[in-house]
């Protein structure tokens, strides 16, 4: 009876490289991704979900400024600001980009020294990519507070199409909603880290379940990801 | 009792062939993702590159086709970048980077729809309703 589960030899049976892996793969037995935790693909299932959510809002954006009648408001003359005596456009919208490309450095060097098992480190990294990420919400309220003061509605602007504030706070404020569940995300895993869980094997107070350090870059992926959808907004809302 | 073999062996399999895998793909330690610290500091800088072009574009005022190009250029560059260095899908299965990269690149159809949608909006207004305004 138990010698049954001898019959595995050891042998590592050989992954088919390139495009013949991948109807190998989706063809095969019991999962078509061989080499990620379910965690991970989840994760990647989860985010090309998003990709589809902020695409459609994107493509919303396009059909309303393509179809309009009236000018656009000049998003480079909105967004500046007066910095020193000098009128710089699109700055703020700038500073918050490299803000969160910054976040994202960091994000990617937690991930690298969590499977290092380095866990002060880790736990450092991660938290500051926490705190760029709430700067960056940061100066996204403030950004909203400005254009708020200025007149800036969801029905109406003071100078163009009136699309242009329904676009601007479902787009900006969606992400900005991706970037806060981010930071507690960061936080909470952070806080796991740096207590040592992945270490000790300690069980989850809510899934009574081992974590690994692989949880660390799957908080990764979706950090990265909010900062992807960013270099789209930037592109196609701030600078078109 | 073999339907037993077969689940004791099905998760061993894929465990080896994981670690095989990662061994194959040139990675240091058998578990999880390891490239060195300099990669990512050299596609963080290029990422910062990039990033302070595509604003020095709207800075200088580029206008027309110039703008749209080197826009598009600069993001597809960036999300490339930090696709498959950060989020680590240049060592991903090709399994896994198809199913996740393909779908996105299908937008682009939906995109087409709707210029041609929008085209048409526009042409409405402007016949029936820009002259009354």
């Amino acid at each position: 009876m138990a010698e049954t589960a001898v019959t595995n030899t050891g042998q590592p049976t050989t992954l088919i490289a390139g495009l013949p892996g991948i109807a190998a793969d989706w063809s095969s037995d019991q999962r078509a991704f061989k080499n990620v935790s379910w965690g991970k693909a989840m994760m990647w299932i989860f985010l090309l979900s998003d990709t589809f959510i902020f695409s459609c809002f994107l493509l919303s954006y396009m059909t309303a400024r393509t179809s309009t009648t009236v000018p656009w408001p000049n998003p480079s003359e909105v967004f500046a600001l007066n910095l020193g005596g000098r009128h710089i456009p699109l700055i703020l919208i700038a500073i918050m980009t490299f803000i969160l490309i910054s976040s994202s450095g960091t994000m990617a060097m937690a991930v690298n020294f969590g499977y290092r098992h380095d866990r002060v480190r880790t736990a450092a990294l991660m938290l500051a990519t926490a705190a760029f990420g709430a700067t960056f919400v940061c100066m996204q309220g403030f950004e909203w507070t400005k254009l708020i003061m200025e007149g800036v509605r969801p029905w109406g602007n003071p100078w163009g199409a009136e699309q242009f504030g329904a676009c601007f706070f479902l787009i900006t404020g969606f992400h900005g909603t991706h970037v806060t569940i981010g930071v507690i995300f960061l936080i909470a895993i952070a806080r796991k880290v740096f207590r040592g869980d992945f270490d000790v094997e300690r069980r989850g107070f809510f899934t009574s379940r081992k974590g690994y350090y692989e949880i660390v870059e799957i908080t990764g992926l979706y950090w990265h990801f909010v900062d992807l959808v960013w270099v789209f907004i930037f592109a196609f809302f701030y600078l078109w | 009792m073999t339907n037993v073999a077969v689940h004791v062996e099905g998760p061993q399999q894929s465990l080896q062939a994981h670690v095989h895998d990662t061994i194959a793909s040139g990675a240091t330690h058998a578990k999880g993702q390891q490239h060195p610290i300099k990669l990512y500091l050299v596609v963080w800088g290029w990422l910062f590159v990039l990033s302070t072009c595509s604003y020095l574009v709207d800075y200088f005022g580029i206008h027309g086709n110039l703008r749209w190009s080197l826009i598009c250029l600069f993001m597809v560059l960036k999300a490339g970048l930090i696709v498959a260095v950060f989020m680590h899908m240049a060592w991903e299965r090709l399994a896994l980077a198809y199913a996740i990269l393909l779908p996105p690149v299908l937008v682009l159809v939906f995109v087409s729809i709707m210029v041609f949608e929008s085209d048409y909006t526009h042409l409405l207004r402007l016949l029936f309703f820009a002259a009354s305004t």
